[in-house]
């Protein structure tokens, strides 16, 4: 099963509810932990991994023969993004807007154009302590396309079978989120009872509705704002599976980069549960069908 | 010559744009005719790529200089392989004809 | 002779959650409010997931479609179920219909908006269709103008719809000849953070004193040095974690940086929150807001001259 902590707002808790979910499968289950978010990766703090594998991220992107290249624009034209220009006696590329597509290439009239690597980032991987395969991606500082690396993760990453993975989902609710989320059985939502992670939530729980993917709440800082958020998901069915009471002692334990679970080990049972809910709620919708 | 000019209108007399890539109208000026001509810019309408989408434009219109209040990444580099002058408006010019008329009295900053 | 162009202060912050929106509205607040007020015009930049307004509680006032890329659309009617389209396509967006697996179709979801299909297929009977992807508005807050926008659930957040509430926000500044801008940057480092930060003259990393608050701080940080912005930082929630504030503050020593604000956790920012008010309006004595008060002289000052 396969399970994305997303949340809308950022700073809720995803990393903190995922890395501690994780551990506390550990104990019971072979279970695996992807960081896809690749902006701004922090999972690895807390778990620690041992990093024993780095292989860049990569956007193909056009490089053009000046020999054979006729300069007839059929690649400036086909390209959407603008990432050829025709300039006097050459085309010039731009990597930055350059989405990896092909297009370019396969459409070249005289076979002009090859397709190199252009490094956007890394790919990491490695074994935490407890023996949780772990990746991660990191965008390299100025590229702005963080989409197509958290693809290329996913696709080295994740196992083709049924192996139990929870992914740590970016913030937000635009491309990269969809990208995290697609082929997910289960979506659990960190959020915060305030106007502002509610407003967030919404926006995740339309995706999550297109891709057809049940969800779960862990409300997190439980006490620190209002009760909207508990009356919006009742309305929408949505279970709230784990509350995390709001506590000074648990933020600065995660400022030290202490899992929650070590902060406080009786949430590592609140952490099952939630893993026990999930797969049966994931078991009824597939039933359903 | 011929400039462009970032515009908000579609008019000489129009208020100046000071960003290049997106802005909504390009004003030719050919200083041989003494003739104006409003285009759309290209750039306008894209998700991404808008100062490429602008700059090729106004490459295939061959320019000899572009005038705008700042020049992105993309667009300089387009302009610089182009080799067309990049100006920029400065604090005094207001409108495209002023800056039009700045230009050909050299009294133009160069972008970098 | 035309008006200065209006000075631009961002607040970013790398990590989600440090505070940016509550600093933000606090800012709007306090340069429309205190002793020297400083008219602005407010952004939310985070388009993705746009906070600002539910704090200024705007009338809104005008509303715009947003359009963007295109996707992708195969007309079912023309598709011979060659599969080219699949062959071609990078992105998993082309596949076989579930009901018949000889026509093909295009997952908006899935779509990067490539027309690698387009000149692929045999029949040419796809089409690239554009999308409206969002909606930007021009509200009224107590405190000015506010240029939000609002992107539809899981579209491309490129950076356009940012660009685009951004140039409005300068227009509006220019024609009301109001000074300043103040943008509620979005979090991370990609291409909403480069289309929001672009061309700012100062921006203000709001980070948090934790581990993984420092390791964002940093990345965002080189960021912005890289876009030659002008950068401050101030530490929010600073007591939780007083090893990670000397930890930052190290860092800032190393990099050359300048720390200019430690704010207390305070839960009047959270409360403040849930009345739809600033901190600085609905708690003015607490400790955050008398430690932001502090912060925003500080800025008003560094961003300067500004005419009122």
């Amino acid at each position: 099963m396969r399970i994305a902590v997303t949340s809308g707002k950022g700073g809720t808790g995803k990393t903190t509810v995922a890395t501690s979910l994780a551990l506390s499968l550990a104990g019971e289950y072979d279970v695996a932990f992807i960081d896809c978010d690749v902006e701004a990766p922090n999972a690895h703090i807390f778990l620690q991994p041992i990093l024993t594998e780095q292989q860049d991220a990569v956007i193909l992107i056009p490089k053009i023969d000046a020999k054979v290249c006729t300069l007839c624009g059929k690649c400036v034209e086909v390209c959407q993004f603008h990432a050829l220009a025709k300039i006097g006696s050459s085309i010039l590329t731009f990597p930055q807007l350059c989405h990896g597509c092909g297009s370019c290439t396969w459409n070249c009239p005289v076979g002009a154009i090859t397709e190199v690597p252009n490094p956007i980032g890394v790919l990491e991987s490695g074994t935490t302590p407890e023996g949780i395969p772990f990746s991660h991606g990191v965008l390299k500082i100025s590229e702005p396309m963080a989409t197509p690396i958290i693809r290329q993760l996913k696709r080295k990453a994740l196992s083709p079978d049924d192996t139990l993975t929870i992914l740590d989902s970016p913030p937000g609710a635009s491309c990269s989120v969809v990208e995290t989320l697609r082929g997910m059985d289960f979506a659990l939502l960190v959020t915060e009872p305030t106007p502002f992670g509610l407003h967030d939530l919404k926006q995740i729980t339309g995706i999550l509705e297109e891709f057809n993917i049940p969800a779960g709440v862990v409300i997190n800082r439980d006490g620190i704002g209002d009760n909207q958020t508990d009356d919006f998901l009742a309305r929408q069915n949505i279970p709230v599976l784990m509350r995390i009471p709001f506590s000074l002692e648990i933020a600065a334990g995660l400022s030290a980069g202490t899992p929650l679970i070590k902060i406080d080990p009786a949430l590592r049972q609140d952490f099952l549960n939630v893993y026990a809910q999930a797969a049966q709620i994931v078991a009824a919708a597939k039933g359903g069908k | 010559m011929i400039l462009f000019i970032s515009s908000q209108h579609p008019e000489p007399q129009s208020p100046i744009n000071e960003r290049f890539g997106r802005c909504e109208w390009l004003m030719k000026y050919d200083s041989k005719t003494g003739q104006w001509t409003e285009h759309q810019n290209p750039g306008a309408a894209q998700s991404g790529g808008a100062g490429v989408a602008a700059a090729q434009f106004v490459i295939d219109h061959k320019a000899d200089a572009v005038i705008s209040g700042a020049f992105g990444p993309n667009a300089a580099g387009a302009f610089r392989a182009g080799n067309i002058a990049m100006k920029l408006f400065g604090s005094e010019v207001s409108t495209v004809e002023q800056a039009a008329e700045y230009c050909l009295q050299d009294k133009l900053e160069s972008f970098k | 002779m035309s008006t200065p162009p209006a000075k631009q202060l961002i607040i970013l912050s790398g990590k989600g959650g440090t505070g940016k929106t509550s600093i933000t509205a606090a800012f709007a607040h306090l340069a429309s409010q205190s002793q020297h007020p400083i008219p602005a015009v407010l952004v939310d930049g985070d388009v993705d997931a746009a906070n600002l307004g539910l704090v200024l509680q705007p009338d809104r006032a005008e509303q715009h479609e947003f359009w963007g890329g295109a996707i992708a659309e195969i007309d079912p009617d023309g598709c011979i179920g060659c599969g080219r389209c699949t062959d071609v396509c990078r992105y998993d967006a082309a596949l076989p219909t579930a009901e018949n697996p000889d026509i093909y179709r295009i997952d908006p979801l899935a779509c990067d908006g490539c027309a690698a299909c387009v000149y692929a297929c045999p029949q040419t009977i796809i089409t690239m269709i554009r999308q409206q992807e969002g909606l930007w508005f021009h509200s009224h807050a107590a405190y000015g103008h506010l240029f939000h926008a609002e992107l539809f659930p899981g579209k491309e957040n490129s950076g356009k719809l940012v660009t685009t509430v951004r140039q409005h926000a300068r227009l509006a500044a220019e024609d009301n000849t109001i000074p300043l801008v103040i943008i509620d940057g979005p979090p991370g480092i990609g291409c909403p953070v480069i289309s929001a930060s672009a061309g700012t003259d100062l921006a203000l990393i709001v980070t948090e004193p934790g581990k993984a608050g420092i390791h964002d701080l940093k990345r965002i940080h080189e960021t912005l040095r890289h876009f030659r912005i002008p950068t401050l930082i101030c530490i929010n929630k600073a007591d939780v974690y007083p090893a990670g504030v000397q930890e930052i503050h190290q860092y800032a020593a190393e990099q050359g940086a300048q720390v200019i604000a430690e704010i207390p956790f305070d839960a009047a920012i959270p409360r403040a929150m849930v009345q739809a008010q600033p901190v600085t309006a609905f708690a003015p004595d607490s400790p955050a807001a008398q430690a932001i008060q502090d912060l925003w002289m500080y800025i008003a000052e560094r961003i300067g001259p500004v005419e009122a």
